[in-house]
């Protein structure tokens, strides 16, 4: 085994304990704002298995798009909620049970449906030096553009659904709050604004 | 060489993890999203590792097809949060029973 392998073991085992330490105190810490946090670092962790996997554009787009953006979103909507922590936490040990036995049967089936030969998964081995070969954004991008050129426009449509129907949601009008109203600033005209008058000279002498 | 199946269980036992916390959590409307996204994470790890070890970039492709529909559900589910606790001042799940005939 040489040094780059100890490297690459190294990483994955140290990174994926995190990992998986991180989501289970995401299912199980007290308040929403620290389980949304935990949540952040599992999706770090996760970046860095992706970059170890040469998937290395996917791994920079997840911190980016997915921590920098739908995360604090999440964030941010903990926060502004004020909920009252207790009532939510109501049965959380009586369900444990139940969730620990049902995550323990998915484990044990996934692990043996990994581990059974028939799939052929012991055969395969990684391809070695991905990494130094390929361009991974470059290859991605080609292929998004050219073959999944329509894909991508579509999930670019998902996306605009997706902010218009966000915004629609939580837009309200409320009385008596004083704001802009932009459309009716630009329908105004100078007429309705200025009056010019044309004031006639006081005629001489009359003033006095 | 990390062998295939590492990636494999380890997105398994995230993917178990999640279950758990839908089971465990299930008041709470907030944590029930944030498991919804461990579980899609587990999947997308799958995905990354079989496009490595099958030498296909189609399993990026898809990763990156579902991380924008998961920012897009994310995205509507927020907004229905918040539009819920607005009416009902609670995210409780159980308080949403006003369908119930």
């Amino acid at each position: 085994m040489n040094p780059a392998d100890w490297i690459e073991e190294g990483v994955f085992w140290v990174f994926g304990t995190i990992l998986v330490v991180s989501a289970f105190r995401v299912i199980t810490v007290r308040h929403p704002v620290h389980a949304a946090l935990f949540l952040v670092l599992c999706f770090f962790n996760t970046a860095v298995l992706w970059i170890l996997a040469g998937a290395e554009f996917l791994g920079i787009i997840l911190i980016l798009i997915y921590v920098g953006a739908v995360l604090v979103l999440l964030l941010f909507v903990v926060m502004m909620l004020d909920v009252e922590v207790e009532k939510l936490r109501e049965g959380f040990v009586r369900y444990a049970p139940l969730g620990a036995v049902v995550a323990l049967i998915l484990i044990l089936e996934l692990v043996y449906l990994f581990w059974a030969h028939t799939l052929g998964f012991h055969g395969l081995a990684a391809p070695i030096h991905v990494l130094a070969r390929h361009d991974n954004t470059r290859a991605l991008g080609t292929e998004l553009y050219r073959r999944d050129l329509y894909p991508f426009e579509l999930a670019g449509m998902i996306l605009l659904v997706g902010l218009i129907a966000a915004i629609l949601l939580t837009l309200r009008h409320r009385a008596g709050i004083q704001s802009q109203k932009p459309s009716e600033q630009v329908r105004v005209r100078a007429r309705d604004r200025v009056r010019l008058v044309s004031p006639k000279p006081p005629r001489r002498g009359a003033s006095t | 060489m990390i062998p295939l199946n590492d990636y494999l269980i380890l997105g398994a036992i995230l993917f178990a993890l999640a279950v758990m916390g839908l089971f465990i959590n299930r008041k709470n409307l907030v944590v029930l999203l944030m498991c919804v996204e461990l579980i899609l994470l587990a999947v997308n790890i799958n995905f990354v590792a079989f496009s490595r070890y099958l030498m296909n970039r189609e399993g990026q492709i898809f990763v990156f097809f579902v991380l924008t529909v998961a920012a897009a559900e994310s995205a509507i589910g927020l907004a229905l949060l918040v539009v819920v606790f607005r009416h009902r001042q609670s995210i409780n799940v159980q308080d949403l029973d006003q369908l119930k005939g």
